[in-house]
């Protein structure tokens, strides 16, 4: 389903990915996991079309179709959704009004029909009300004052209403207390499903408790320097990042 | 030293220029080189007034500066609308007006206050001389929405009484030379001034929010509140001014201006004042010039919102902190709808 090969990406004059190629077939979780100033952020900015990512080398396709090309809207048209680190906050639009907005304008760019309102808001209701977000929360400025957990929540929430192809986690775990981290997870492994793939970012293991990877592949100086089953990901805990440091430097 | 001044004499030199300390920004002398001839009279126009959505219980229409009123004074009791419609129906020409209002005791009244020209290249001033009584209330609608190659000149004079409340907000969308003023001098004794501003600007366009508001005796309070976006090589400036005179203790003064800048090339000239000479007091003020936060763009694209409809999200919440502080409900809506159709130009 994504298929990355031999992508190098620079930020200004200075490589950060070195050719790294990974493919997730359609149904399956992959984990990326790798110390600080791997690279992880810039592979997940670089697949959701930030500016200022800069890809000298490789390709990157979902489902065939090239990703690169196209701008961050596009992308997400074609269902890609990237799950922020760090959510931010939109002063002044409502949470609903936000995601409507969102869900139509994906709708728009592929053909579809767009949302009324009465149907989005049923929609709506019953994510938050899988996801135990109280829908009185959405009528309030997007992530404006929520807690870290909130706003993982809402990235969950738009991720269930948006219903993305490639779903990339960024340290989703970063800032969550423990029943935060089960309620996110809990939320993410929902979206499972035999059409849909999963890459998981994270430097700790811990996330991989709640979220099962299929495979586990280590990122370092800009490439992957192995690749394993979810064991992978326990040998890392045990042993660090050093030995692959070494092997990439 | 004034537009009016220079109009009624036909002395160009009686314009205010950029070596006036309150002209530096807006440098009249500079862009009118000469006054031009009186403006005729002509008849009121056939079109509807810009917020037309909003019911009014009276109407006044100034024509080149011409009107049937001279004064008007609001009635007491229920809580009244009243629409100025300031309009200039000119070919290069030139003219001045003036109004007086006045709110007896325990009035109530909201003033939708437009400014709107045909015709091109025009000369306006035009002069509102505002009195409350006690305990009376005024909510203060002005929306500047004149053609980009107009000279325009507005000021208000507003005398508050104690326990009176003046709640104003002016949306200007700039001219060659636009500028709004508004002198407020404030009793205290529980009287509240609320002086709020929105501009947005494109092309070349020029505007200037000031306000000049003087505390003169305790138990005061005023609000601020004006935010700008500004795209090409249009420019804004916000003055604003507040005196607490000696005595005026226990005097509560809030002040904010915050700006966008759309590209380089366009222009924010911001001088925030706080002159203080009260020693009890509680007074604050915030200025910020800055651009459309990028992260904030990426993101909301990132959720497959086309760049352009994502600035404009971004702009329209930016800007709604102001409309949502406009009480008056029908004319709260004409403004937002306003503005959103005035965004949708800009981006």
């Amino acid at each position: 389903m994504l298929s990355i090969n031999n992508l190098h990406v620079s930020i200004g004059e200075k490589e950060i990915i070195k050719g790294l190629s990974l493919d997730i077939p359609a149904g399956e979780v992959h984990a990326i996991m790798g110390p600080n100033g791997a690279g992880k952020s810039t592979l997940s900015y670089t697949l959701s079309g930030r500016s200022g990512y800069d890809v000298t080398e490789g390709s990157a396709t979902l489902n065939g179709e090239d990703l690169l090309g196209l701008d961050p809207s596009e992308r997400a048209a074609k269902g890609v959704f990237l799950s922020f680190q760090y959510p931010l906050e939109i002063p002044g639009v409502p949470t609903l009004t936000f995601i409507r907005a969102a869900l139509n304008a994906q709708r728009k760019a592929r053909g579809e029909a767009e949302s009324t309102a009465p149907q989005f808001l049923k929609l709506a209701r019953e994510a938050a009300a899988k996801l135990k977000i109280d829908f009185e929360m959405l009528k309030r400025p997007l992530n404006v004052g929520f807690s870290g957990g909130e706003k993982k929540r809402m990235e969950i929430l738009q991720m269930a209403i948006l219903e993305p192809k490639l779903l990339i986690l960024d340290e989703t775990d970063s800032g969550l207390d423990i029943d935060a981290l089960r309620i996110v997870s809990e939320g993410v492994n929902a979206m499972r499903a035999p059409d849909r793939a999963m890459l998981v970012i994270t430097h700790y293991q811990r996330l991989l408790d709640y979220i099962k990877p299929d495979r586990v592949h280590v990122l370092a100086g800009g490439r992957i320097v192995a690749s394993g089953g979810p064991e992978l990901a326990l040998e890392l805990e045990a042993n660090g990042y050093d030995q692959y440091a070494q092997a990439a430097a | 030293m004034s537009l009016v001044k220079a109009i009624q004499t036909r002395d160009a030199s009686a314009l205010p220029g950029r070596r006036d300390e309150a002209w530096r920004y807006s440098d009249l002398k500079g862009v009118l080189r000469a006054i031009p001839d009186a403006s005729p009279a002509a008849a009121a126009p056939a079109s509807a007034p810009p917020l037309a959505e909003v019911v009014a219980d009276n109407e006044i229409v100034v024509v080149n500066g011409r009107s049937t009123v001279m004064r008007f004074v609001a009635s007491a009791g229920a809580p009244r609308t009243l629409r100025l419609r300031v309009v200039a129906s000119a070919e290069h020409t030139a003219h001045s007006g003036l109004l007086a209002l006045e709110l007896p005791d325990g009035s109530d009244l909201t003033l939708i206050e437009t400014y709107e020209g045909s015709g091109s290249g025009y000369v306006s001033d035009f002069g509102l001389a505002i009195s409350m009584g006690e305990g009376a209330r005024l909510e203060r609608i002005v929306l500047l929405d004149e053609p980009a190659d107009a000279v325009s000149v507005s000021q208000a004079e507003v005398e508050l009484s104690a326990t009176s409340a003046f709640r104003q907000t002016v949306i200007a969308s700039g001219a060659r030379l636009q500028r709004h003023e508004t002198h407020v001098r404030h009793p205290g004794g529980g009287a509240e001034a609320r002086l709020d501003g929105l501009y947005i600007l494109e092309a070349k366009r020029h505007t200037d929010l000031t306000t000049v508001l003087t505390h003169a005796a305790p138990d005061g309070t005023t609000t601020q509140l004006t935010k700008g976006l500004v795209k090409d090589q249009a420019r804004g400036v916000f003055q604003g001014k507040i005196v607490v005179e000696e005595g005026a203790d226990r005097t509560d003064a809030r002040m904010g201006h915050h700006a966008l800048l759309l590209n380089d090339g366009a222009e924010v000239d911001a001088k925030p004042e706080l002159e203080i000479y009260a020693d009890d007091v509680s007074c604050a003020h915030g200025n910020t010039v800055g651009s459309i936060d990028e992260d904030a763009l990426f993101y909301i694209r990132s959720r497959g919102i086309p760049e352009a409809e994502a600035r404009a999200l971004l702009m329209e919440a930016f800007v709604g902190e102001v409309v949502d502080r406009i009480e008056h409900e029908p004319a709260r809506d004409a403004v937002r709808a306003w503005v959103a159709d005035r965004l949708r130009g800009l981006s």
